[in-house]
């Protein structure tokens, strides 16, 4: 593999510097740089004003195979995922089968290392069939080749708190980590949009606030009780923010996450009824909105994680109430983050940094993943240009559905490279096939 | 005006002067010949996705009374519950040439998918769309409401009036009713003051936002002496645990919000009900409110006709393009 020479980059958004890639990790930063013996034969990329960033890490995203071929493959969600500057994702476990044995995990995560664009760690369910009863096999899938770290029930609730108690325990043994979908299902039966003012104008079926904060206020003290660590999936109301942050403060060993889409879009959104913004948990209102961007920038919550949930246009060219949840967002998330979090002063490229790449790979257990950018370090980088604006155009992206919400939307900033292990998947902005020498 | 969506989508000169089409759509209905040429040779689509014997009924007969074309399409427990269907059946439809389609549908949103998603190039009427809209109930309504209310008492000419002034209660299961949803937007843009009454369980989270009173109490609504009462239909299912438990039982509603004799003889004399039926007799209206004179019910449904028919003919006889209009420049053919 030859080297690259990356001239110019501001690491985390810091002063620019020479960055050398050689072997699979950063071999010189700096003025050693250039003067190394991989510098001379380096391919040099021109990283004048560009940002560095670790390679970002997803906690959750939907590959949809085994099963949902239509909407996305493993191959063509980790080529999402590398022009999203990602180099390594969760994939869920809500596949056909389901990702409950440890024969699925370690097929989806052969199909990653196969595609070759970014890591593929396979999330396990923890319950059988995804049917909240009886526990999965969830050592077998720990110690199988995919060395599953973070278990998840995603798209449904783990909401029997025996069973929840459970995997809570079990999981230690192995140092794994159970990260709810929190849905009370009781209070959430048909619901198709946040309940509030908007839903009771539009009438659909109401997705209470509180059935999503019940089960965390729940969790938290069954984590507490058990002494286990627990992770928050997409975390979207400002009740739930106040209840991690209580826990934490507390002492709960506890980690949350929050979508792109939560960080930006609302309620609102739906008087169209146009099926792109149907989602789940559902978009909230403008007051949620804000308190998840604090709740992110006070550290509250700890990642962002996509959801990238890609569906056949079938499953949203529809009326509303037929329409799948999902969006998708491995290609948008880096620049939501930027517009709503960066570009107002909330974070630092630092900030981010720790949100979508080091926070993600500590929680999933990640080795070579989310790592300083440092001399000797594995060289999962992403380099972007901070000052491009793009429009989103949904048929243009790697992924192979088109539900983006932001599509036709202005957003800023533009991963210009992507590297896994020193092997650029990304440069200029377009992926590089594996195999192509790189 | 386009398509007909929502009662919200009605300006107040716009529900005038539906209303003052349809005054002139039942004189019509008068005459010993009740067909009208209008609509000859247009294409009327009657998309039913849902049961509705009377509204179907109700839309066709006004279709049919303008001399339009009227297909039935019933798409009621074929596979039709997932929406590509919609958009094939509307695909159908246009090769068809509808130049109006009239959509009943289960899914809330789904009659403004069908008038948006460019499935279809005709006009469409929303005939109720799950707990969303139902606008031409909410105009016949207040086209009867201003019959009995506005004016002498039907001895003047009511064109041109609004139903300013009055006080109407809309009673019973809010939550779940398009109905509902379309009386409080239609009547508070004629300028009619709306009380809803219902019991908690049975009001969406939000309510307090509308363009309306709440009250928990039948009895002190009633007090206050409203010009009209508007019962809406229960359920029986709702009260059981699957149909999500929203009231004790049948009786303890009947009590708390059921119209019978008692409540109806504390109205105002001039005050009139009406339902939108199907009615449960015994459960929100006893049978002596229902049959009694003040009730309005069966004129409703003789209604209903000429709020379509004015409805049809304004949508593809009328300048569609227009968004306002005078009523002096509505020509009902004579």
């Amino acid at each position: 593999m030859t080297a690259t020479l990356l001239t110019g980059a501001r690491p985390l958004g810091g002063d620019p510097t020479d960055v050398l890639l050689a072997d699979g990790v950063v071999a010189a930063l700096g003025a050693d740089a250039r003067t190394h013996d991989a510098a001379r034969d380096a391919r040099v990329v021109d990283a004048d004003g560009l940002v560095l960033l670790p390679g970002l890490v997803d906690l959750h995203t939907h590959l949809r195979e085994p099963g949902r071929e239509d909407a996305e493959t493993v191959a063509s969600g980790t080529r999402a995922a590398a022009l999203g500057g990602f180099t390594a994702v969760h994939a869920m476990a809500n596949t056909t089968p389901t990702q409950d044995t440890a024969g699925v995990v370690e097929q989806v995560w052969r199909l990653g290392r196969d595609a070759g664009y970014a890591d593929v760690h396979p999330v396990g369910a923890v319950t059988v069939g995804l049917e909240g009863e009886r526990l999965a096999e969830l050592q077998a899938m720990a110690r199988s080749a995919a060395r599953v770290r973070v278990f998840s029930d995603d798209g449904k609730c783990v909401h029997d708190p025996v069973v929840m108690r459970r995997a809570l325990e079990y999981v230690k043994a192995f140092d794994g980590v159970v990260a709810q979908h929190a849905q009370e299902p009781r209070l959430t039966a048909d619901a198709q949009m946040h309940e509030g003012v908007v839903s009771a104008e539009l009438g659909l079926t109401g997705w209470p606030a509180v059935a999503e904060e019940a089960i965390v206020a729940r969790d938290v003290l069954l984590a507490e009780h058990v002494g286990s660590r627990l992770h928050v999936l997409h975390l979207s109301t400002a009740g739930s923010v106040e209840i991690v942050r209580w826990a934490k403060a507390r002492g709960i060993d506890v980690t949350a996450e929050v979508t792109p889409h939560h960080l930006v879009l609302t309620d609102e959104l739906v008087r169209g009824y146009d099926p792109r913004y149907k989602v789940n948990p559902p978009l909230r209102t403008a007051q949620d909105v804000e308190a998840v961007r604090a709740g992110l920038a006070d550290g509250t919550i700890d990642t962002v994680g996509t959801d990238h949930a890609p569906h056949a246009r079938e499953d949203k060219d529809c009326e509303w109430a037929a329409a799948a949840f999902g969006m998708t967002g491995l290609e948008t998330a880096l620049s939501v983050v930027q517009q709503v979090m960066v570009d107002t002063g909330r974070f630092t490229w630092a900030d981010v940094a720790r949100v979508m790449s080091a926070a993600p790979a500590r929680i999933g257990r990640l080795d070579g993943q989310g790592r300083p950018i440092a001399v000797g370090e594995p060289a999962n980088l992403t380099l972007v240009d901070p000052t491009a604006r793009r429009v989103v155009v949904p048929e243009q992206q790697a992924t192979a559905s088109v539900n983006s919400p932001f599509a036709g939307t202005e957003l800023p900033g533009r991963v210009v490279a992507t590297f896994l292990r020193g092997r650029a998947t990304v440069l200029d902005g377009a992926l590089v096939e594996p195999g192509v020498p790189a | 005006m386009r398509h007909l969506l929502s009662a919200a989508d009605l300006s107040p000169a716009q529900a005038v002067h539906v209303l003052d089409t349809a005054a002139q759509m039942a004189a019509t209905q008068a005459r010993e010949i009740k067909k009208l040429p209008t609509l000859r040779g247009r294409t009327v689509v009657n998309l039913f996705f849902e049961d509705s014997t009377r509204t179907r009924i109700s839309f066709e007969t006004a279709a049919k009374r303008l001399s339009a074309d009227v297909i039935n399409f019933s798409a009621k427990g074929s596979s039709v519950s997932k929406g590509e269907s919609l958009k094939d059946t509307a695909l159908t439809l246009q090769a068809m040439g509808a130049d109006a389609v009239v959509i009943r549908h289960q899914a809330s949103g789904a009659p403004h998918t069908l008038a948006h998603a460019g499935w279809t190039s005709g006009a469409v009427v929303n005939a109720g769309d799950g707990m969303h809209q139902h606008p031409t109930q909410a105009l016949l309504d207040a086209y009867t409401l201003r019959r009995h209310l506005v004016g002498d008492r039907g001895t003047t000419d009511t064109t041109g009036r609004d139903l300013a002034g009055l006080h109407v209660a809309i009673v019973g299961d809010v939550l779940h009713s398009r109905v509902a949803r379309s009386n409080v937007q239609l009547l508070r843009t004629l300028g009619a003051r709306v009380t809803l009454v219902a019991p908690p369980t049975l009001l969406p989270v939000g309510v307090h936002t509308w363009p309306a009173t709440v009250s928990y109490d039948l009895d002190d609504a009633l007090a206050t002496r409203p010009d009209a009462v508007m019962m809406l239909r229960v359920q029986r299912e709702r009260m059981s645990s699957a149909g999500g438990g929203f009231f004790p039982s049948p009786l303890e509603y009947t009590r708390g919000y059921g119209l019978d004799a008692r409540r109806l003889a504390t109205l105002p004399d001039h005050a009139v009900v009406l339902h939108p039926g199907p009615m449960n007799r015994g459960l929100e209206i006893s049978a002596d409110a229902a049959d009694s004179p003040r009730a309005v019910i069966v004129e409703q449904v003789a209604n209903g006709v000429a709020v379509r028919m004015a409805v049809l003919y304004l949508l593809l006889a009328g300048d569609g393009t227009r968004t306002t209009r005078t009523t002096d420049e509505t020509k009902v053919p004579a």
